[in-house]
């Protein structure tokens, strides 16, 4: 074999080995934490687009409670108040519920058989889709109510939206937090493995020491390697993500996995900086922990 | 990135001696001096052997020569310039002149025999085609011509020696140091091994080779420094006398 070589052919090697075993665990571990790191991104995004829906929905509709007066059907009590909410400004759309609808909402309170009782009075419901832009006051619709003569109660779940907003608020930022956390450990696990992966090249880095290397010349060269490994560890970590992500998706159809975790196609785009980020971290890790091998041995 | 600029920022000045020791001591960390009082200098082209039992110090002494360590007190001039006045960001450049023949080889095992001793030279930023015949040249000559694609693992000790030696002088340094270079090779070898240093210094370089082998000493005719307990106690022709010894 050693007959065979070819000095007008010869190239020169890659200073540090092309594969080495030690760099596998290095890359297993970048890429599972880049992986719950993406998880939790993904997660934290999902988190506040359902924050966002509670709220939304909650402001963005009313419910009115019409009950009849004298003659009038409540059938009749239900248009005429939807026909005059309508007219508010501020207001979407209004409509009437049907009988079927009402009792529905009410059988699990009065149950099956007071409901077949025909003489109970049962209330009619108007529901209310409001302009999320400007949306209507609860005082307007009552106020508009009164003008037609009607007797109803405005509901504008003002009594739960402090609640459903606190609530939204802790889960956006417990996801924030959740996520901030895993990124943390991600970085500083990167660091204090690329450390422990260099001090088993400290051999190598001595003898380029001795030989007459630069600091810079060893630094750039580890620099290089383990942002190399430590890019495709995130590659592989982001892209195990965004599978379980896109599986969310596609399970969920529009509204995601779950209403409570909705997820986007869009949010996958932000698992994409993972392999930059990673590369970062593992160079500035590289850097630091060659610089202070060279500065032992100098 | 040259040479050329590496004398220009170590000040070389060749009427001199090309290594000075002047009252130098070394101790680890707080431990006791390993060297002491040490006072030697050595002109260029000269040829010694630095022998001394184990312990005496004489790696210690090495390392301060080729910069792995440095003195705890004391002065070392080096191509007439004080050492430890030499900027951290020129020392690479000092190194560069230093060819070290390491007693563990400290060969680059993914490397085969042949990256191994372009090394240097790739470090300096020479383009390999200004090299590869330069290396293959020197190959043949340490005898390792058949071995050039060979990794260091497969090779026997012989071998390495002269693999490691080869790679010490590929840029044709100022001053080539060995370690125990025969320490792991029978007599036939170590007398080749030694022929080379022979020849290397015939062709200019400064040679100071660290051996217990008192035979191989004995049978070179060549200089000694004796070193015992950190202290220097025998000196041979090039050697300045130390002040009161």
């Amino acid at each position: 074999m050693s007959e065979m070589f070819d000095v007008k052919r010869w190239k020169p090697a890659p200073l540090l080995p092309r594969k080495d075993p030690r760099d596998g665990s290095l890359v297993f571990v970048v890429a599972v934490l880049c992986f719950l790191a993406c998880l939790t991104a993904l997660g934290a995004l999902a988190a506040n687009r359902a924050a966002q829906g509670w709220t939304s929905q909650l402001t963005g509709s009313a419910t009115v409670v019409v009950r009849a007066q004298g003659s009038e059907t409540p059938d009749a009590a239900a248009g005429r108040a939807a026909e005059a909410l309508a007219g508010v400004k501020g207001v979407s759309e209004a409509r009437a519920l049907e009988k079927e609808k009402a009792e529905a909402l009410l059988e699990p309170w009065l149950g099956q058989e007071a409901l077949e009782l025909n003489d109970l009075p049962i209330p009619r419901l108007v529901a209310v889709d409001l302009d999320p832009k400007a949306p209507a006051r609860a005082a307007d619709l009552d106020r508009a109510l009164k003008a037609a003569g009607i007797d109803a109660t405005v509901d504008d779940h003002s009594l739960w939206i402090a609640d459903i907003e606190r609530g939204a608020g802790v889960a956006r930022w417990s996801a924030l937090a959740m996520f901030l956390l895993i990124a943390s450990a991600a970085g500083a696990v990167i660091a204090f493995a690329t450390r422990a992966a260099m001090a088993a090249h400290r051999e190598t880095i001595e003898v380029l020491h001795l030989s007459g290397a630069q600091p810079a010349f060893v630094v750039r060269l580890f620099q290089t390697r383990f942002a190399q490994a430590a890019a495709l560890a995130g590659l592989f970590g982001a892209t195990g993500a965004a599978i379980i992500g896109a599986l969310a998706r596609l399970a969920g159809g529009g509204q995601g996995l779950t209403p409570v975790l909705p997820v986007a196609w869009i949010d996958l785009l932000a698992v994409a900086p993972t392999p930059l980020l990673a590369a970062l971290v593992a160079a500035v890790a590289a850097r630091v922990a060659a610089r202070g091998l060279i500065g032992e041995l100098a | 990135m040259s040479r050329n600029r590496d004398a220009a920022s170590t000040g070389e000045s060749p009427a001199g001696p090309i290594l000075r020791f002047d009252g130098v001591g070394m101790r680890y960390g707080r431990a006791a001096e390993v060297l002491r009082d040490v006072n030697f200098d050595l002109a260029p082209g000269s040829f010694h052997f630095l022998t001394g039992p184990s312990g005496a110090g004489k790696s210690s002494l090495l390392k301060l020569i080729y910069l792995a360590e440095r003195p705890s007190r004391g002065t070392i001039e080096m191509f007439g310039r004080d050492v430890e006045a030499v900027a951290l960001s020129d020392r690479p450049f000092l190194r560069r002149r230093i060819g070290v023949v390491f007693q563990e080889f400290r060969l680059l095992d993914h490397l085969t025999a042949f990256d191994n001793v372009a090394l240097p030279l790739r470090i300096e930023g020479g383009k390999p085609e200004s090299y590869r015949a330069d290396v293959a040249e020197l190959l043949t000559w340490v005898g390792l011509k058949n071995r050039m694609h060979a990794l260091p693992p497969t090779l026997s000790g012989g071998e390495k020696q002269r693999l490691a030696i080869a790679r010490a002088v590929v840029n044709r340094p100022d001053i080539l140091l060995a370690d125990e270079p025969t320490g792991n090779v029978d007599d036939a070898h170590a007398l080749r091994i030694l022929k080379l240093f022979v020849e290397l210094n015939r062709l200019g370089t400064t040679v100071l080779i660290a051996s217990h082998d008192e035979d191989l000493v004995a049978r070179s005719g060549q200089p000694v420094l004796h070193l015992d307990k950190g202290r220097l106690r025998t000196f041979g022709r090039n050697v300045r006398q130390e002040p009161g010894a």
